[in-house]
């Protein structure tokens, strides 16, 4: 299969206005005669369903959480990026295409990234109006801070509650779309299946969640915005639903799925502290600011951490990294931390996390300070884990935290599956092999907002009249299908739980597809996969019926796809013989233990093709050029 | 630590539903409450029994999803916490538990301590929004907004819409989620054009869905998890009165 | 009256009503506690001095010449008694309106939630606040017994009409009269204190400026006359005042 990712020629700069100034339209008086359907409602859904309304399509909108208000979009708390350059601080859109370009290591399209920027003035036009709240000067105007180690100020931010307040905007927005009748919202509603007849998407199959019954859906456009798969680790910041079905369901009706193994492990979350550990918690990088990394010289020392003498730490970040310090990205702090804790130095009861010391900054800052940066990270932490951090050093350790890999799609931000689009987090597009903070939140809405509706349209111009219908063969063979996994899922009766599978199917993936790998563990991690798929699909104990509310079987469902995807990741991973953006092939680095790119056997996305359970997929590469930037090696020595 | 439980189970919303007894054991303190019901789902999994089902999602607090009475407490003896936040630390071993749904004719009990909280979107659908169309809105700094009063706006903006308040509240009343939202964006200058408008179509819709009237108890600002102040609900109910006494009301919406 | 059949309509318009009454209740029993502290005035009051100086009328203790007041004030622009009557009817009708919205709303509340809890939940809020509804009833069956004690005097021994002094000593010397009294004066003190406090909340009197005030407000208003009136029985029981 060649890839056409449709990126339109001419300048950089004038891309997208010419591309949106020559897409076709749908006269208004057609667009009520479309139906979308919008799978998810966070950043991208909500705010993708709320505009297509408002240009006059008919929505149909589904999540599974008993509102759109609750997708995990509203857990993130940092802050959202915008090339408004308010602080005169010569930001620009360029600046941010580049830094969002660098950031994910050269392996994202150059046009998409560059329309981000673009389109990033605009999120925040919309969202103020929405009435957001962002932070404000004394003046009354929109605050900015510098985030994730970037040289300007550039991000907007609501406290540290960002992801809410962004989020409510959009579902506010597509809750009066709710009441004018031009979006019908099914809550508590899990996408199953998609129907593809003849290689165009034309619906979906869904369960509720409350009465168990499934149901089809036809619609011109299928849109999916279901969010990342870091729950295929079990432990992760993820909220506990937020899972790859409906994305796995489509790669498995032939859409491509890009990239897999790039995922992002954030450094300061706070450490499991037991078997039971259901989720992990993450708190603001902004933490590193002040606070200094540091576990004992001496791996089996016993005192606790105010009684160990400095000349018996060891601040491995500033002795390795000399001017970044403890201010190093993301992703090199985290694999610092895991190595330590790998090499059995780690901290705390479960020897799992390094120290994060406050104790200098409070003596050369103040309590008082410290409390009016942290206080309100402060008292999560102590919530969590019930220590006071102002006279304890907290604890932390990296966690999955985000997904740059997710399904291929073009310019227009559709699949190879016509008619079948994916948006934010679910795409692979933006971000590369890493992502910068306060870019998610960006990307979400930039794509729902301000890309989709227009790019959605040139397709539909060519629809118009298509009648929908769902008594087709190919809505019957698919609705089949969805009954059957019910039915065998509910039927293995077997001894073990699915998050006992879903546990030990994370722990894997983390060991061997996390922030470092090698061919050997990936090998390794292939052989481990499919044997436990095999087991849970002879194992699994899945109480309860399925017309009924059944957690258990949502789960078993969920995990059910996630031995398919981590098999994925472990197999991109290891084809991708190079260390690159979130995470390091210890085959590839230098003496110094850095991580080094391969432009010129691996500058592409890698876009798997699904050909059954248990065999190879196939691999297609879309070669990422560039025009606008040249690729430069990172360094923070 | 061992725990006795008492939790409510109702296998449907036709289901009569009663209190089942639970003994649950090694419990570590680190745990939070909603890994407590891990341990209890998995143990009665493992005998054959249908799992408690109760809502989460984020485990972060910020999502709203979960929330249950705690002994008679919304969210548990914790405050400013939701439960997913809530730790066992805060208990004691041989503590007694007793775990119910928010109990209002507005939310019916779906399954166990899983509640439907649909109405929370239709009071939002009434009004809870500024009518702003993507692609409509001007310059974000040519507002300028008080600091001041955008830092109160997001105080009320803070809600989760958990259903704690008319979980607590003696009169099953919706009145702190729903100043919360009225005051939100009847605060802020983007707001304006609807201020009217949108409290009365907002507490409108907040009383045909059945929750009760307000009486001051002041009991959903003890167990708000957001401490949201009673504060939204007298700003509330003065656009509301001025409404009705003087402005002019848009027409209602097309079918 | 449509405006205000309109706004009755909904609980947050009748909770304006139970305020709006409840400011006018509030102002009555402020100021029948003033009018009573008459009691405590010695001697006798003259209505009519001739040139003199002498008392051409027959002298009355302070209370019942205040009590003569209260039915002739407004004299002779209005009728005997005419100020009185309008004050009565606008106290009976401010008194209707507040129970029957009490009444409507505490139906509304006991509708919102049909199935109850099994494990009782947890009060955080003051117990003023949770007594509202039988507090209110109390005074209610109060009100009644003190109309027929003091003003038909039905349930008052020896009532002589005017003699407002006499019939409250009659009536306060029983001990048991004074203890209901005195029962009641603190269900109305609780009833005043949250009453006082929840009407800024339910007309929307909030303000960052004088919100520490309203509780202030509400627990001074409430301890004034609960003391006041509780004086009187307090006063006539113990001998105090003969």
């Amino acid at each position: 299969m060649t890839l056409d990712g449709k990126v339109p020629s001419g300048p950089l700069e004038k891309k997208w206005d010419e591309h949106k100034g020559h897409l076709k339209l749908v006269n208004p008086n057609n667009k009520r005669k479309f139906t979308i359907l919008v799978v998810g409602s966070g950043l991208a859904g909500a705010s993708a369903a709320a505009s297509f309304a408002e240009l006059g399509y008919n929505v149909k909108c589904f999540c599974f959480q008993d509102s759109p208000r609750r997708a995990h979009s509203i857990a993130a708390q940092g802050g959202i990026n915008a090339a408004k350059n308010y602080h005169n601080d010569g930001d620009s859109v360029f600046r941010l295409f580049y830094d969002t370009i660098k950031g994910g290591d050269f392996r994202s399209r150059e046009a998409n990234v560059y329309r981000l920027a673009q389109v990033s003035v605009n999120i925040i036009d919309q969202c103020v109006a929405q009435g957001v709240p962002f932070a404000r000067e004394y003046g009354g105007l929109l605050d900015n801070r510098s985030f994730g180690g970037a040289q300007v100020s550039r991000t907007f931010y609501a406290r540290g509650q960002t992801g809410q307040q962004l989020l409510l905007g959009a579902y506010q927005a597509l809750e009066k779309e709710v009441a004018t009748g031009k979006v019908k919202m099914f809550p508590r509603t899990e996408m199953l299946d998609l129907v593809v007849d003849n290689g165009v998407a034309v619906g979906i199959i869904t369960r509720d969640l409350v009465t168990g019954k499934i149901d089809r859906h036809a619609g011109h456009a299928v849109v999916l915005t279901t969010g990342g798969y870091s729950n295929v680790y079990y432990l992760s910041t993820n909220a506990k639903g937020s899972n790859v079905t409906a994305a796995w369901r489509a790669h498995r009706r032939g859409a491509l799925f890009s990239n897999p193994c790039f995922t992002q492990i954030h450094p300061t979350c706070i450490p499991a502290s037991g078997d039971y550990q259901s989720k992990l918690t993450l708190m603001s990088e902004s933490l590193r600011n002040d606070g200094r990394i540091w576990v004992p010289k001496n791996p089996n020392d016993q005192r606790s951490p105010d009684q160990i003498p400095e000349s018996e730490r060891d601040y491995f970040l500033e002795v390795k990294y000399p001017s970044f310090g403890n201010l190093v990205p993301r992703d090199v702090a985290a694999r610092n931390a895991k190595a330590v804790v790998d090499a059995g130095r780690g901290m705390g009861p479960q020897k799992n996390g390094v120290y994060l010391d406050f104790k200098d900054a409070i003596q050369r800052l103040g309590k008082k300070t410290i409390e009016e940066r942290y206080g309100n990270l402060f008292e999560m932490y102590e919530k969590i884990t019930g220590e006071d951090p102002y006279t304890v050093p907290m604890r932390i350790y990296p966690a999955p935290h985000y997904t740059m890999g997710g399904l291929w799609v073009d310019y227009d931000l559709m699949t190879n599956v016509t008619g079948l689009y994916a948006l934010g987090e679910a795409n692979f597009s933006d971000h590369g092999a890493n992502r910068l903070g306060a870019s998610a939140l960006m990307q979400g809405l930039a794509d729902g907002y301000f890309v989709i509706p227009y790019t959605i349209g040139n397709y539909l111009s060519g629809h118009l009249g298509q009648a929908l219908t769902t008594e087709t063969d190919a809505f019957r063979a698919t609705e089949a299908d969805v009954q059957e996994r019910i039915q065998r899922l509910l039927s293995v009766n077997g001894k073990r739980t699915a998050d006992s599978f879903h546990r030990e199917l994370g722990r894997i993936v983390w060991d061997y597809c996390g922030i470092t790998r090698n061919a050997g563990g990936l090998k390794k991690a292939l052989e481990l996969i499919p044997a436990l798929r095999e087991e849970f699909w002879s194992n699994l104990r899945l109480p309860g019926g399925a017309d009924q509310l059944n957690q258990e079987l949502e789960k078993a469902n969920r995990v059910g796809d996630y031995f398919e995807l981590a098999e994925l990741m472990c197999l991109d991973a290891l084809e991708r013989d190079e260390s690159c953006g979130s995470h390091l092939r210890e085959e590839h680095q230098d003496e110094f233990g850095e991580a080094l790119r391969d432009d010129a056997h691996y500058s592409y996305v890698a876009s798997w093709q699904w050909n059954g359970v248990g065999k190879a997929p196939t691999l297609n590469r879309e070669p990422l050029e560039f025009e606008f930037v040249k690729p430069t090696q990172r360094s923070y020595k | 630590m061992n725990l006795t439980l008492h939790v409510w189970r109702q296998k449907s919303p036709a289901d009569e539903g009663r209190m089942v007894r639970y003994e649950v054991t090694g419990v570590t303190e680190h745990a939070s409450f909603l890994e407590m019901l891990d341990i209890l789902n998995e143990q009665l999994i493992q005998k054959g029994e249908e799992p408690v089902a109760f809502e989460h999602d984020c485990r972060e607090g910020i999502c709203g999803s979960c929330g249950f009475m705690i002994n008679g407490e919304a969210h548990g003896p914790l405050p400013h916490t939701t439960v997913c936040q809530l730790h066992m630390r805060h208990f004691k071993d041989g503590d007694v538990l007793h775990l119910e749904p928010w109990r209002s004719k507005a939310f019916p009990v779906v399954k166990d301590l899983v509640v439907d909280r649909g109405a929370f979107d239709r009071i939002i659908q009434s009004g809870g929004f500024v009518s702003v169309a993507t692609g409509s809105a001007p310059e974000a700094n040519l507002i300028p907004v008080p600091k001041a009063l955008s830092d109160r706006a997001f105080d009320a903006a803070a809600c989760i819409a958990c259903g704690a308040c008319v979980a607590q509240c003696p009169n099953s009343a919706a009145q702190l989620f729903t100043s919360a939202k009225v005051s939100h964006l009847n605060l802020l200058p983007q707001g304006q054009p609807e201020r009217y408008d949108r409290a009365l179509s907002m507490v409108e819709a907040m009383e045909k869905e059945g929750f009760g009237a307000c009486s001051n108890y002041a009991e959903c600002e003890a167990v708000c998890p957001k401490g949201i102040s009673i504060d939204f609900i007298a700003k509330m109910n003065r656009d509301y009165l001025k409404a009705k006494s003087t402005a002019v009301p848009k027409p209602p919406l097309e079918a | 009256m449509s405006w205000f059949t309109d706004l009755y309509q909904s609980a947050v318009g009748k909770k304006a009503v139970m305020a709006v009454t409840g400011i006018i209740l509030f102002g009555f029993v402020l100021g029948h506690m003033i009018g009573n502290l008459k009691l405590y005035e010695p001697g006798t009051y003259c209505a009519y001095l001739d040139a003199s100086g002498t008392c051409a009328s027959k002298p009355l203790p302070y209370l019942d010449a205040y009590g003569a007041f209260l039915r002739q004030v407004g004299a002779p622009a209005l009728p005997a008694s005419g100020a009185l009557w309008i004050v009565r009817v606008v106290l009976l009708v401010a008194v209707i309106l507040h129970m029957w919205a009490a009444w409507q709303v505490t139906r509304l509340s006991q509708a919102a939630r049909p199935s109850g809890y099994v494990n009782q939940p947890k009060r955080h809020t003051s117990y003023a606040s949770r007594t509202m509804r039988w507090g209110g009833i109390i005074i209610l069956l109060f009100v009644i017994y003190h109309l027929l004690d003091f003003t038909t005097g039905t349930l008052n021994p020896g009532f002589q009409e005017g003699a407002v002094r006499r019939n409250m000593l009659a009536s306060f010397s029983v001990w048991y009269v004074a203890l209901f009294y005195i029962v009641a004066q603190v269900a109305l003190g609780f009833h005043l204190y949250h009453g006082l406090w929840s009407l800024f909340q339910s007309l929307g009197w909030n303000s960052p400026r004088f919100n520490r005030w309203r509780s202030t407000f509400a627990h001074a208003f409430a301890w004034i006359i609960t003391i006041g009136n509780i004086s009187f029985p307090l006063a006539v029981w113990t001998g105090l005042v003969r």
